[in-house]
Parts: structure tokens; C-alpha cells; sequence
């Protein structure tokens, strides 16, 4: 198509001479005011963000995906290989399409408090926790991580999808002077989880240097520049995820893969960590938790601090432990080989619909098909059998216990 | 990525082997790559009529769940019962131990639309 250039049509002069011409160029201009609103409308949904580890994938030959507006490795090679290292070995992922939120400013602590559900009193500098940011209504908005580091200053780690929302929640409620910044496109991260994370974290930071406890975070020196290790994962194996500036994020993977070769080092994609999670029972944001679900009725009632006088969602979730919640998250293994569960599939119970899965795959650790779904209360108990309806036929299932794989003792 | 001279390949990844009045059916080795980790494949049913490019497979990977469509019209002679106990067949012998069922064909002409080799080369770039 040949559209006439801008310098014509703001020729004014020329258009002048005639009035009608120039009501035709103003309704062209607007006319492609209007292209380039629907272009950037359509550029921002088409185009997913790069990470800046995006090249480091494609040279891996990663097969590439967008998830949650970020164009993200899925696999590398293979999800259960990928599986596998994390559990046997070591693996490593780009977690930089995650979001870093930093909040500080006098009474940030009274005030974090009141916006998230788990009780940051019991957090001293330097450590983190899981928590919830709720709605009125006690609808998760978005479970994350928040740390502190300083006496009123935090990070919080929320989902990639959520980030935007998330920020915009909380400077609804923003109060002077504290400020919140979205850090997301300034920093990277990488989580790195298996058994040898502790070999690889002294041949990464130094002999001398100690792994964070459980759950803290510390400021490292690293190759001429300084990064946030987190004791903190999602794969239920030890490791670390380190966050750092979005310029430092290629040396940091590179430096990983290399020193990690001796103890059998993996990047893995999101297949990978969406199987080692679903084997642990965490959460997925936007399949396991949305604003239609609150804590109670997803099993995670211990991050929620009901004694904390006032946060937003408290008397929802007050009501819902009162009452019951309708529904209960359970995680459910299959009876026998077969079609491994997905998202969507109906569960049944003697016939009866009481739910629907809303993660499931084959685990690869166990070889056998698991998953999660929310199903009425009073089926909710362990052991209870139900069936899941797979392409119109009905598959007998188990509800467990949690998480759905344990580390045998070895 | 190997792609056999001999057969023909479907748009949806399916490789097909004439075999006299039938053709065997299964997954290109790009398809399995695709995939990777193929752990369940839902056989059709013996003897059963399908039409062309009905669904009546499924391979599933730990990802998803793929529908594998039948390339013409026809009656189901053969499935592969070697694939329930090791779905893996298909990710390590696309072509050969991995086929997936074997098909009577209603009119051999249904299989001009297909493509060959070359073709099918072009189509995965």
C-alpha cells in the first residue's frame, strides 16, 4: 500500500487553496492516528517481550513460546530430561519475565501489611515469605514473594502475567510518602534448583562464601558487579534464584552453564518447571488461583495471618472459614496408566459432577499421571476416589495427600 | 530432520506408507520432535470407518495432547499395541516401530493430495 508521506499532508500551504482538501488531509491524519492506535494496540499483544537471556535460548536451540506476554523457552531439549536434572542434579531457568516490585518509605512495613495476607512483622531484614494480595471480595490478585531489604524497604517477586495489575492495586492504595517502583525491566533472574546447588554455588560465588538460610536473601559480589541471591524456588528441590541487573543476566547464565558442567547442569524451560511444581502442589497462578479463589478454599491458609488486625480480603476470608469454603484444591493421582489429566477435564464422583482439574500432566518423576482440582467440600478427603473424564470416558482417580512426589530417603 | 523419500506427508505432520490396497500411518520425526516425550497415544478402534482427516488418534506429550487424523478415507485394519506400553516408540522410531495404524484405503486416488518428500521438506522449512 503507498500512503502518502506526513511532509504532504502538513504542507498547509498547498491545502489552503482548497478547503476541502484540507478537511480530507486533517480526516487522513486522523485517519492514521487511527492505524497507529490499533498498530500499537496490536503490536503490543503480537510482539511478546524479549528477556534478556533471549539470544542465549535461541543459540540453545530452545523451542520458544509466549507465556504471559513474554516470549519464553518452554523446552531445550526435553521437559522430562529437564525434569529430571532438577531432581537429580542441577537445572537452571530464566525467570526474568517475573516482576520486581520495590516498596520503601517511612511505614511501608504497617502499610505492606495491611495490602498482603501473611504477617511481614515476622520478617526480619534479609528474609522473604510467600503471601497473598487479595481483593475485598478475598480473590487472589496474585501470590508472590516479598523480602525484606531494609528496616522499610521491600522487593516483592510477583507473577509475570500479574505484574502491571499488581502495580496498579497497590498504588491505588499508595499512601505518603511511601513509594512504589516497578523494577521489571531493569532487572533479570534466574532460578537455580537440584541437590548440587551447593557445589555450584561456591564454584559460582567463592569457597568462602555460604549459602543464604532457607528463605533469605544476601547481596553477592559476582564477576566485577553485585547480585541478589534468594534461598527460594519452585521445584521443592534446594536452590536459588538470583535476581541482578538486566545487563549482567548473559554473564550470569553463561557463568552458571560453564561452572555447573561438572555437576551435570540443565537450563530447563517452563514444561519443566511446570511439572516440578504440579509434583510439589504449588500453585499456578491463572490455572490453580485467580481472583474467583481465595486462600481457604486453595489449601494455602497458612500464609494468611488472621490475627494481623486489618488487610484487604480479611473479612472475606474470615466468612469463608467460618462457613467452608465451596470448594476445595486437592491434588488427585490416577488409578492406572493411561491419558495423562489436563486442565478443563470434569471430575466425577459416582456419577455426580463435583469439580474440575485445573493442573494436571504426567509426572515425570513418578511416570504416572497427577494433577490438582477444585472439587465441592465434601468430597474434598484424602483417599476419597474420583474420576476424571478424559475424551468422554471416565478415568478413576485418588485425592492425596500433599505434595504428590516425596524425595525418597537416601 | 529425516524425511523419507518413499512416503507421503500430510499438512498436520502424519507420514503415510502405501502398502498394496493399505497405508500405515504415523508421525513425522519433525511432529515427534515437536512434541518430545510422547507418554500416551490413544489408539483407534479396530475395524472402525473413518472419514478424511478425522481425528482418531491422540498422542500426548507431557505438554499436551495432539490429535492424529486420519489422511483419507477408510477402515482401521491395524493399530500399534506396542504403543500402549511404550509410547516412547514414537519419539525414538518415528517411521518405523512407531507407527501408529494402518488404514484400508476407499480410493487410492484420495492419497494425490498429499505430499511428497520434497514437498513436506519445504512445508517444516
Amino acid at each position: 500500500m503507498n500512503a502518502p508521506t506526513f511532509p504532504l499532508l502538513l504542507d498547509r500551504g498547498e491545502d489552503e487553496r482548497e478547503e476541502s482538501k484540507l478537511e480530507a488531509a486533517s480526516d487522513y491524519v486522523a485517519f492514521l492516528r487511527n492505524i497507529c492506535l490499533s498498530l500499537v494496540s496490536l503490536v503490543n499483544e503480537a510482539a511478546p517481550k524479549q528477556t534478556p537471556l533471549y539470544d542465549e535460548h535461541v543459540r540453545l536451540d530452545a523451542k520458544m513460546v509466549p507465556f504471559a506476554g513474554w516470549l519464553m523457552p518452554v523446552q531445550y531439549t526435553s521437559i522430562v530430561q529437564e525434569h529430571q536434572a532438577v531432581r537429580n542434579t542441577v537445572g537452571i531457568f530464566d525467570i526474568s519475565h517475573m516482576g520486581q516490585l520495590i516498596v520503601e518509605g517511612a511505614g511501608t512495613r504497617e502499610w505492606l501489611n495491611a495490602m498482603l495476607t501473611n504477617n511481614i512483622d515476622k520478617l526480619d531484614v534479609g528474609m522473604g515469605q510467600y503471601t497473598f494480595l487479595l481483593n475485598e471480595r478475598g480473590g487472589i490478585i496474585d501470590d508472590l514473594i516479598v523480602y525484606r531489604i531494609g528496616d522499610q524497604k521491600f522487593l516483592l517477586v510477583v507473577n509475570a502475567a500479574r505484574t502491571e495489575d499488581d502495580f496498579a492495586w497497590l498504588q491505588k492504595y499508595l499512601c505518603a510518602p511511601i513509594q512504589i517502583e516497578n523494577r521489571s525491566a531493569n532487572f533479570g533472574g534466574v532460578a537455580i534448583q537440584g541437590p548440587r546447588i551447593g557445589e555450584l554455588f561456591h564454584a559460582l560465588f567463592g569457597k568462602g562464601i555460604e549459602l543464604p538460610p532457607r528463605n533469605a536473601i544476601v547481596d553477592l559480589p559476582f564477576d566485577g558487579t553485585k547480585v541478589s541471591v534468594a534461598r527460594t524456588g519452585y521445584t521443592g528441590e534446594d536452590g536459588i534464584e538470583v535476581f541482578f541487573r538486566a545487563n549482567d543476566a548473559v554473564k550470569l547464565w553463561n557463568a552458571a552453564l560453564e561452572k555447573g558442567k561438572p555437576f551435570g547442569i540443565k537450563p530447563c524451560g517452563l514444561g519443566a518447571r511446570d511439572t516440578l511444581r504440579l509434583e510439589m502442589c504449588y500453585p499456578l497462578n491463572g490455572s490453580d488461583l485467580s481472583p474467583e479463589r481465595n486462600p481457604i478454599g486453595a489449601g494455602l491458609g497458612f500464609f494468611i495471618d488472621v490475627t494481623k488486625p486489618n488487610f484487604i480480603g480479611r473479612d472475606a476470608l474470615l466468612k469463608t472459614k467460618e462457613i467452608g469454603p465451596r470448594e476445595k484444591l486437592v491434588p488427585f493421582r490416577m488409578k492406572n496408566k493411561g491419558p495423562p489429566p489436563r486442565p478443563h477435564y470434569a471430575v466425577f464422583h459416582n456419577g455426580e459432577r463435583i469439580g474440575e482439574v485445573t493442573s494436571g500432566t504426567l509426572s515425570p518423576s513418578l511416570n504416572w499421571g497427577v494433577g490438582m482440582a477444585y472439587v465441592l467440600a465434601a468430597h474434598a478427603k484424602i483417599g476419597a476416589e474420583i474420576a476424571i473424564e478424559i475424551r468422554g470416558q471416565k478415568f478413576p482417580a485418588t485425592i492425596e495427600k500433599k505434595p504428590l512426589y516425596k524425595k525418597s530417603a537416601s | 530432520m529425516n524425511v523419507p523419500d518413499d512416503l507421503l506427508y500430510t499438512e498436520s505432520h502424519e507420514w503415510i506408507k502405501r502398502e498394496g490396497e493399505n497405508i500405515r500411518v504415523g508421525i513425522t520425526d519433525h511432529a515427534q520432535s515437536e512434541l518430545t516425550d510422547v507418554v500416551y497415544v490413544e489408539l483407534p478402534k479396530m475395524d472402525r470407518q473413518a472419514n478424511a482427516k478425522e481425528a482418531i488418534a491422540v498422542v500426548e506429550s507431557v505438554k499436551a495432547a495432539s490429535d492424529i487424523y486420519a489422511p483419507v478415507k477408510g477402515t482401521v485394519m491395524e493399530v500399534n499395541k506396542a504403543l500402549e506400553a511404550d509410547p516412547g516408540l514414537i519419539n525414538r522410531e518415528p517411521y518405523g516401530q512407531g507407527w501408529i495404524f494402518v488404514l484400508k484405503i476407499d480410493n487410492a486416488d484420495d492419497l494425490k493430495q498429499w505430499k511428497d518428500a520434497e514437498a513436506y521438506r519445504k512445508q517444516i522449512g
